[in-house]
């Protein structure tokens, strides 16, 4: 409870303000830093969502999916989609299974080839898409059916290249919140540099204010509110223009790859709100360590 | 309850000790002088009594409480019951003479109780200074202003390091004056000065007792002033 009011006083309370003079020096290099760092975070807060988002949607989506590839001599191939597909739709676990049309392949491998590709001329193989329900296919048990019915058939069920890629992603995100960390406990470290800066060069003031009976939650909570208000100031510039950048990115559409998918979206922008207030209670927390252990030092 | 107590008190700092042995009490409403040479250890026998130094060895009690057993807190509520007009005054030059003199109202969380400040300044005629910087102030403004934040917090035990060193003949009777005046009020009152003349015309005007350090020891002056 005491600790409460004395943050509330450390912030709100003005009239002991100018009883610590303004030291131009330490209070741009705290709103630089505070800046910085949080334009910063947000890139890093933003990769940590975006790879978040990512991972939980080609996990999602591709552990609900499976393809059929069938690759048989000309003649024996619709015979041996025909029997997969037959196979597939007495398979429990599947909910659908549809083999894919021209149109499908072309689109399939239209950004690889072009538009003008000659499917007819090429031998592709066919491919049956398998959507999966909630109780899902028992892999094995499908390819060794396959392997009797239809020869040719091979069934991908994705896990090979998803699991990668999901823990790709996986590892992205750690690291997105790791960079948030390392960039809070910088902040840290350099409001702590800059407020034990500012305490030692103020060192006469403090014993003056020790001397006519000020306790050290006085002195200190003097210079716990100019740094903390540095650093709320100096995170919502950073905020601000990394924000901006964010919404210059190009945005995710239908083509959407790993880096347009990188902004910000929808509610993803409530937690930049975070990141002033994070500042603020890093140099809050840091600026009052400072000051005790400093003021126990010089008086 | 003496106002301080000191009982064979040393201080030192490495292998130099610059007091020994002293032992003094002084009672409420009293009215002392401290003399010794130059580099005798008045300020620092003075600094021992506004808890801004530990002493090496001895004890000493200050409002009945035993300083080394004082927590920070402790030490800075003591303080405020203390008055000290330090020897070159000790104020934050950025702020005007008005916020310096109520800094002690001010950190103690009383700065709604300044109603008097203007009749404070009157009284050691700053009045029409109250906006100045400290820079700004001559040698005996500087030292009424010392005065007047000295006593702002109306103090029990107030402590004057050479509060005419840097004033002429007739501003040290002024303040001279202020603090007898003070001592009338009822408060405790020790000065440090080498001005033998300044004693002498106190002690026509005030029971004062005469304390001198010489040779790291504490005697009590005489008929030799």
């Amino acid at each position: 409870m005491d600790f409460t009011r004395w943050s509330l006083q450390a912030v709100l309370e003005t009239r002991a303000d100018n009883v610590v003079p303004p030291s131009g020096y330490t209070a741009r290099l705290t709103l630089f830093t505070s800046a910085a760092m949080a334009f910063l975070a947000v890139f890093a807060l933003a990769l940590s969502l975006a790879t978040g988002r990512l991972a939980d949607h080609w996990s999602s989506e591709l552990s609900r999916t499976a393809t059929v590839r069938i690759s048989a001599p000309a003649g024996q191939l619709v015979a041996q989609t025909n029997a997969a597909l037959g196979v597939l739709q007495s398979t429990p676990g599947v909910k659908s299974a549809r083999v894919l049309d021209e149109a499908d392949e072309r689109a399939l491998l239209e950004p690889w080839f072009g538009k003008d590709l000659p499917l007819d001329s090429l031998p592709i193989p066919k491919l049956i898409e398998v959507i999966e329900d909630a109780a899902g296919i028992d892999a094995n048990g499908l390819r060794l059916r396959l392997q009797g019915e239809a020869p040719g058939a091979i069934f991908d069920d994705h896990t090979r290249w998803r699991q990668p890629l999901v823990h790709a992603a996986d590892r992205l995100r750690l690291l997105g919140i790791a960079a948030i960390v390392l960039i809070t406990a910088t902040t840290g470290a350099m409001i702590t540099l800059a407020a034990s800066s500012a305490l030692a060069a103020n060192s006469r003031v403090i014993r003056v204010l020790r001397l006519v009976g000020a306790r050290d939650v006085y002195v200190a909570r003097a210079f716990v509110r100019q740094f903390t208000l540095r650093a709320f100031v100096g995170a919502v510039v950073g905020v601000a223009l990394g924000g901006l950048s964010m919404a210059t990115l190009p945005s995710a559409g239908d083509t959407s790859g790993f880096l347009s998918g990188m902004g910000l979206q929808g509610t993803d922008w409530l937690w930049l709100l975070l990141i002033p207030l994070l500042a603020a209670l890093v140099a809050f927390a840091a600026t009052r360590v400072a000051a005790f252990r400093t003021l126990k030092e010089l008086t | 309850m003496r106002v301080i107590e000191l009982t064979n008190v040393s201080y030192g700092y490495g292998d130099t000790e610059l007091l020994s042995d002293l032992s003094l009490h002084i009672q409420p409403g009293s009215f002392h002088f401290l003399t010794g040479p130059s580099g005798s250890g008045k300020t620092t026998f003075l600094r021992l009594c506004y808890l801004d130094l530990l002493a090496t060895a001895g004890q000493i009690t200050v409002f009945g409480k035993q300083v080394s057993e004082m927590t920070r807190d402790e030490v800075a509520f003591t303080r405020r019951r203390i008055g000290v007009v330090h020897q070159d005054c000790q104020f934050l030059d950025h702020l005007p003479l008005s916020q310096n003199v109520t800094l002690p109202l001010e950190v103690a969380d009383c700065a709604d109780e300044d109603e008097n400040l203007d009749e404070l300044l009157t009284w050691v005629g700053l009045a029409d200074r109250k906006s100045a910087l400290p820079p700004q102030l001559s040698g005996g403004e500087r030292q009424r202003a010392a005065l007047a934040r000295a006593i702002i917090m109306s103090p029990d035990f107030i402590i004057a390091d050479e509060p005419t060193g840097n004033v002429d003949w007739e501003m040290s009777q002024r303040l001279l004056s202020l603090l007898i005046e003070l001592n009338k009020m009822g408060k405790t009152i020790l000065i440090a000065t080498h001005d033998l003349n300044l004693i002498r015309v106190a002690k026509s005007q005030v029971a004062a007792r005469v304390l001198r350090i010489r040779d790291k020891q504490l005697q009590l002056a005489g008929a030799d002033l």
